[in-house]
């Protein structure tokens, strides 16, 4: 039987370009499986991405679409939603497009909770530039830039989203595919900056580089260190050690959006109706 | 009743961006575009628009582009070291076609230079700032009123053509007060945005050109679900590899402006009927400029002016037609030497083309210019 | 035979992730690195190799009973 999520494929983009058994294709699928759960309408929903192997994914998903610039994404999705506030923006980033090159954009967009759901691919390397090492690139793991192991400590997005003022936080994996369908789509109603951090396997430049040139072994990997966010805090300190990461939703809170806080400006200056 | 009011240049240009049918503004603050910024931040919500102080100037081009992609003119400003940080997406503008218009108020450089006071030192910059091959379009007022009319040429021509258009006002221009009336809205002419002709099922391709070589690209939420990107793509929107679709996409990019370049490229002319002899200048220099020639001449000196009010694309035919006229050409401008070469270029050899720099933060005097003109007319007055 | 494996095999990459998380071995992989159905009958339409494909090339369906 056909599967319904097809629909939001541009069949003849597909198959996509990523390597065998990169995880881009199972977080894409999980947000075409999100926003098909929640109903969202096709014709009102824009995604926007990036560059880098992350942001090609716009390309495949039958949407209006917005491939931008290195790091970029987010302000032109600000400018989408503050133009039309009735569209849906949706980002799809990754680790360096937006924690290095978009770091400032990435905060800013948290600190001003404009309603947008913000999917970060973390393959914890660049990917199509060839595994030069990322902000998310664990310490000590290899990359072409980083040969003898980085040395820069690691961004955690999730807490550096939470910090500058996002609504919305959560994690998930490729290998937990459900779990992550359910954390994007939760993040669609929430009216605000949502910012899920999807977990992906980079097979060809990470695990080369780090001895899990193999998929499945960080499929695996994930598994095996992902704690679902109830268990993760009623774990001991001295538990959360070695690979061991929380998932789930990591944090919530009501805040006004900028658009419908800017509503109120316009409201006061007069202009509401024009 | 007079209906004049007393505006600052930057006011103005707010003013006509916003009677040309913008609706949001992203920037920045940087000396002296600000008044531009807070003038839009004040006037927007009034009619229903928006405006974000966003965190930096990439970001500010970032969000005024998605805004436009959205279906709302739009609007940043700057100064010189914002618009260089803005080069990055002003040349994703003129690759994705998305209209948008960029205000550059000039100050000194190079880098942070001298902020509060005038240059016209980025007229190269407007042109070549961003990487690869694109045509530009930039227009350059000379007083508060043209502040007002360059700003809603600029918004037209950005929609007309989809390309991003400079508005290069200087510090002079920008900080300049003046007694202006300005156009009734129903005195102004506004380009609509072109919506598509075809719907999906017909065929609808957004890159594919209208006879005048600008696609129609349809706004985002119209159910057209069409991709835009930065790579070289071809009429479907989607990135191409090949050779073929390269080269006529940098073709028709240059070709959609190079067709319209007589009705884009504007200069006007003051006491050019008997000249013997021309001063080029645009923007505040020309100001001063004009004054000059008024004094020469009463000292029986026939020289006129030649203003440039359309910077990019350059007036060829003009400067060529002027360079087989006249027997000297004296270009003024605030800077170590720009537009004399484009003015060089274009006068092949058919007269003297001398240079009259200024670039020490202070304006031109007449006197300077005169003593220019002076020196070129020589012997021959 | 409960269940029904439909393969894109256009889309496969030959990944090898449906073949590694199948509970009971249905799945390998052929000599040109594709997916290949070893042992239909073994299906327990669990879906877990449909569910982390990335590229979208298997579906599993249980046969509804006609």
């Amino acid at each position: 039987m056909e599967r319904s999520f097809e629909q939001y494929f541009r069949q003849n983009r597909l198959p996509h370009l990523w390597c065998p058994g990169c995880g881009n294709g199972i977080a894409t699928k999980a947000i075409v499986q999100a926003i098909e759960k929640k109903g969202l309408d096709r014709d009102k929903t824009i995604i926007v991405s990036g560059i880098g192997c992350s942001s090609r994914a716009s390309g495949y998903m039958d949407f209006d679409t917005l491939h931008t610039a290195h790091g970029r994404a987010i302000p032109f999705a600000t400018g989408i939603k503050l133009a039309n506030p009735e569209l849906n923006v949706v980002v799809i980033t990754g680790d360096g497009d937006c924690t290095a090159i978009g770091g400032n954009h990435f905060i800013h967009g948290c600190r001003r909770n404009v309603d947008l759901t913000v999917v970060l691919f973390n393959n914890n390397i660049y990917g199509m530039t060839g595994g030069q090492a990322s902000p998310m690139t664990p310490t000590g793991k290899k990359a072409t830039t980083a040969p003898y192991g980085a040395v820069d400590p690691t961004f955690d997005a999730c807490k550096l989203a939470e910090a500058a003022g996002a609504t919305y936080v959560a994690r998930s994996t490729a290998y937990h595919v459900q779990h992550l369908t359910d954390m994007i789509a939760n993040g669609f109603d929430n009216k605000g900056f949502s910012f899920i951090e999807a977990m992906v396997q980079c097979p060809t430049a990470y695990g080369r580089k780090n001895k899990m040139s193999d998929p499945v072994e960080l499929m695996k990997w994930m598994r095996d260190n992902a704690v679902m966010k109830a268990a993760w805090d009623k774990l001991p300190e001295d538990k959360k050690v070695g690979d061991k990461f929380p998932i789930g939703l990591l944090y919530q809170d009501t805040e006004v959006d900028y658009a419908t806080a800017y509503e109120h400006v316009i409201e006061v200056a007069g202009g509401a109706g024009k | 009743m007079s209906k004049a009011r007393l505006m600052q240049g930057n006011e103005a240009c707010a003013e006509g961006a916003l009677a040309a049918g913008v609706r949001f503004f992203g920037g920045y603050p940087i000396t002296p575009s600000t008044e531009i910024a807070e003038g839009m931040a004040k006037m927007l919500p009034k009619v229903g628009g928006k405006f974000v102080q966003m965190e930096d100037e990439i970001a500010s081009m970032g969000v005024v582009l998605g805004a436009s992609l959205a279906g709302k003119k739009a609007l940043t400003a700057s100064s010189g070291p914002g618009i260089s940080l803005k080069q990055e997406l002003i040349g994703y503008a003129a690759a994705a076609e998305i209209p948008v218009v960029i205000v550059n108020v000039q100050r000194v450089g190079p880098s942070t230079g001298q902020p509060t006071a005038p240059s016209q030192g980025d007229v190269m910059q407007a042109r070549w700032g961003t990487h690869g091959d694109h045509p530009m379009i930039a227009l350059s007022p000379w007083s508060v009123r043209e502040a007002f009319d360059t700003a809603v040429m600029a918004v037209n021509y950005s929609e007309r053509f989809r390309t991003p258009v400079i508005l290069l006002m200087d510090e002079i221009v920008g900080h300049l007060r003046e007694k202006v009336e300005l156009p009734e809205a129903s005195e102004l002419e506004i380009y609509p945005r072109r919506q598509p002709s075809k719907t999906r099922a017909e065929g609808y391709q957004p890159y594919a050109p209208a006879e005048d070589l600008v696609p129609n690209v349809a706004d985002f939420g119209n159910g057209y679900h069409i991709h835009v990107t930065g790579l070289i793509h071809d009429e479907t929107g989607f990135p191409v590899g090949n050779p073929k679709v390269t080269r006529e996409a940098i073709d028709r990019l240059h070709k959609k402006i190079a067709i319209a370049q007589d009705e884009i490229t504007h200069v006007e002319e003051y006491c050019m009927e008997d000249a013997e002899y021309a001063v080029v200048a645009f923007g505040g220099t020309a100001r001063t400029a004009y004054e000059a020639v008024l004094e020469a001449r009463k000292k029986g000196i026939k020289v006129g002016m030649v203003r440039l009010i359309t910077i990019w694309p350059f007036a060829d035919k003009a400067i060529k037609a002027l360079a087989a006229k006249v027997k000297g050409i004296l270009v003024t401008e605030l800077n170590y030497g720009q537009i004399v070469n484009e003015v060089e270029r274009a006068a092949a050899g058919q007269c003297p083309v001398e240079l009259c720099a200024k670039y020490d933060m202070t304006i031109f005097e007449p006197e300077e210019i005169l003593e220019g003109i002076e020196n070129l007319a020589g012997g021959n007055k | 035979m409960n269940s029904e494996i439909t393969l894109k095999l256009p889309r496969c990459k030959g990944c090898g992730i449906c073949v590694a998380f199948c509970p009971k071995q249905v799945l390998g992989l052929s000599e040109l690195g594709k997916v290949v159905i070893l042992k239909a009958d073994d299906c327990i339409a669990c879906g877990q190799c449909e569910l982390r494909c990335p590229d979208y090339a298997i579906f599993v369906d249980k046969k509804v009973a006609k």
